[in-house]
């Protein structure tokens, strides 16, 4: 029944969209800190999106794509942005530096602002996937009824 | 009498198949819209339809359909399975366009469903034929 694989390709990319939300959340809550616990200042977060074929049976296996496998998606890795951080001449800061420089987190408000704009358009979209597929097996399901 | 329309709903249960093969198809390209490298993949569903309803097996029709035939491209990776060219240009190699699917899906939605109500009208046929003269 291969449209009941739909929900398990659109549930991923939700799942993964949503991890790319939560990214975009926390790089936007840490736009303007100085320094994380490890004494460095914040980098910018980005996932990294990987498609994933969930088989037959299996999910999530790396076998040789059968046809009757869905292309669900994952995030494979989270990368940090090594932009230099923002740095700003600030004597009077308590944590400047020698120079009397802060050095704030790389983060790009403006960037991070698309991001989340693209990510919660590719959320509505697989949202929208799931509610055709499901009105779609529910009208298979009274097939031959009244 | 039987027979025919036995034929009729062979054939539209193979159309069925063919829309729900795709439907998984064409979700999976709108999940991976921003999957760096992804080739949005499709077929060609008037061939897919004849390779399956002329081969009039059941339970190998619809193997066939999607996977038997070859294609030029790729004809080890997914035979039978096309990948769409981008229509624009961009860094990570994706070729999902958006417009284009979810205009593929609703389409290919109505459609499954315009399906569905041609097998419901063949098995509401064949009862209607079954009934006796006096109950209808």
């Amino acid at each position: 029944m291969s449209m009941l694989r739909i929900f398990d390709v659109a549930g991923s990319a939700v799942s993964a969209q949503s991890q790319r939300l939560n990214v975009v959340a926390s790089n936007l809550a840490n736009a303007d800190t100085v320094a994380g616990p490890d004494g460095q200042p914040y980098k910018a977060r980005q996932v990294v999106f990987q498609t994933v074929l969930l088989g037959p049976g299996q999910r999530g296996a790396d076998a040789a794509d059968p046809a009757g496998a869905g292309a669900g998606v994952r995030v494979s890795t989270l990368t940090e942005s090594q932009a230099p951080g923002r740095r700003v001449h600030d004597p009077k800061h308590p944590a400047a530096d020698a120079d009397g420089y802060v050095t704030y987190s790389n983060v790009s408000p403006v960037e991070e602002m698309v991001n989340m704009i693209s990510a919660s358009r590719s959320y509505q979209n697989n949202i929208e996937v799931m509610t055709t597929a499901k009105s779609l097996l529910l009208k298979t399901l009274q097939l031959g009824q009244g | 009498m039987i027979a025919s329309l036995d034929a009729t709903l062979d054939f539209q249960g193979q159309a069925l198949l063919l829309r729900a093969e795709r439907q998984r198809l064409i979700a999976g390209n709108i999940a991976n819209a921003d999957t760096p490298g992804y080739q949005a993949r499709d077929f060609d569903f008037a061939r897919a339809l004849r390779a399956a309803s002329g081969a009039a097996r059941v339970g190998e029709g619809i193997a066939e359909g999607v996977t038997g035939s070859a294609d030029a491209r790729h004809p080890t990776l997914h035979p039978g399975l096309r990948y769409a060219l981008p229509a624009q240009t961009n860094l990570d190699r994706n070729s999902v366009d958006m417009d284009r699917e979810r205009a593929a899906f609703a389409d290919n939605a109505v459609k499954y469903e315009a399906t569905l109500r041609f097998v419901g009208a063949g098995v509401r046929t064949a009862l209607e034929a079954m009934k006796a003269p006096n109950q209808a």
